[in-house]
């Protein structure tokens, strides 16, 4: 198999075990869908402003959390968000999380809400990391002069 | 492409989440349609011509309702959660409005909860798609829209009579059966993919099952 053959069969499988490990869901792949000559780069673009909302985001609960009153309410409206963007890209054990400490949030349950935030750092991370592999991979393909297939 | 009806619809989509308006935007764009997005409901009426000032129905908004207008507007599509004004609210506005009462509108929403789905579609939205919204979703607008682009050639000051017309050509909105069925899909839609992961602690560890 030719180099571009090898990159696209890794493109493939790495973007099937993603799948399989529930990093990203059936929305992803709609993303993918949406990409075509005339949008090359929609779904870089659309997970770029999800990095930086997310990354926000993060910083934003950490400093609810530091506050010697939690202001549940913003946390929640935060969380919310969080959880509608997660789940536009398909970062599936992201937004899994957010359903998680929404409900910890209603509850007003400190404890849970901590360990979540932790989790949604640790997911958000793992994903980001995992999303720029897969990108890289297909800037690989590009610069050996093929194309990403299309799952 | 030029010779396509598509490329003349015009949708106005409100969404506060920068993500969404990109998403919804390639959505519709891939369907040929023009689109204008807007991060709010207030920047919405603004961009649609309603202000304060121009109240309900003054002479000039029933005769010619598009004239304060810039650019036509065949259907709106709005978030139902936002901050300040919501998609509800908004909807609620467009439908007291004599000069846009007739555009349709669509909700939609990360939230599948049948109250508010009922809520908005008694208050006259054409859809309700549960978020992410995909492009089967989408697919779903354009007989709304040709409903109004009827309506238009065939504008005159008695908005009463197009309004008849337009009921008989589509079921308006208090109809049970193609609401049953947006109702029915977005609850199933919006228990399929909560159903595979448990929500609680339990569930933390998302790590693979």
């Amino acid at each position: 198999m030719d180099l571009v053959g090898q990159l696209q069969r890794q493109f493939v499988d790495y973007t099937t075990s993603l799948t399989r490990e529930g990093f990203l869901d059936d929305q992803f792949k709609q993303l993918q869908k949406l990409q075509d000559e005339s949008n090359p780069e929609f779904v870089v673009e659309v997970v770029s402003l999800f990095f930086e909302d997310s990354e926000k985001l993060l910083n934003d609960l950490a400093s609810a959390f530091q506050q010697k009153i939690v202001d549940y309410k913003k946390v929640d409206a935060h969380v919310h968000q969080f959880k509608g963007s997660s789940s536009s890209i398909g970062a599936q054990r992201v937004k899994n999380v957010c359903v998680a400490f929404k409900t910890y949030c209603e509850a007003r349950n400190f404890e849970g809400c901590s360990i979540c935030l932790q989790s949604l750092e640790q997911e958000y991370h793992l994903v980001k990391s995992k999303l720029e592999t897969l990108f890289k991979l297909e800037q690989q393909i590009m610069a050996a002069g093929g194309s990403v297939p299309e799952l | 492409m030029g010779l396509s009806t598509e490329s003349q619809f015009h949708v106005l989509a409100v969404d506060d989440s920068i993500i969404d308006r990109k998403l919804i935007e390639r959505l519709l764009k891939t369907s040929s349609y023009q689109v204008t997005t807007v991060d709010s409901g207030s920047k919405a009426l603004e961009f649609l011509g309603l202000n304060e000032d121009k109240h309900k129905d003054t002479n000039q908004l029933s005769i010619s309702p598009n004239s304060h207008q810039e650019v036509e507007v065949n259907l709106i599509i709005t978030d139902y959660c936002m901050p300040g004004m919501t998609g509800y609210d908004l909807l609620k506005k467009i439908k007291e409005s004599s000069s846009l009462r007739d555009i349709p509108v669509v909700i939609m929403s990360s939230e599948n909860v049948p109250s508010r789905i009922n809520r908005c579609l008694e208050e006259g939205a054409e859809e309700f798609f549960l978020k992410p919204v995909k492009l089967c979703d989408v697919n779903k607008l354009k007989p709304h829209m040709m409903k109004t682009k009827y309506k238009n050639n065939h504008q005159n000051p008695e908005n009463q009579e197009n309004e008849e017309i337009s009921e008989e050509i589509q079921p308006q909105p208090q109809q049970q059966q193609s609401n049953n069925n947006n109702k029915r899909k977005a609850m199933e839609d919006g228990l399929s993919p909560d159903r595979t992961r448990p929500r609680f602690a339990g569930g933390l560890t998302v790590a693979s099952n």
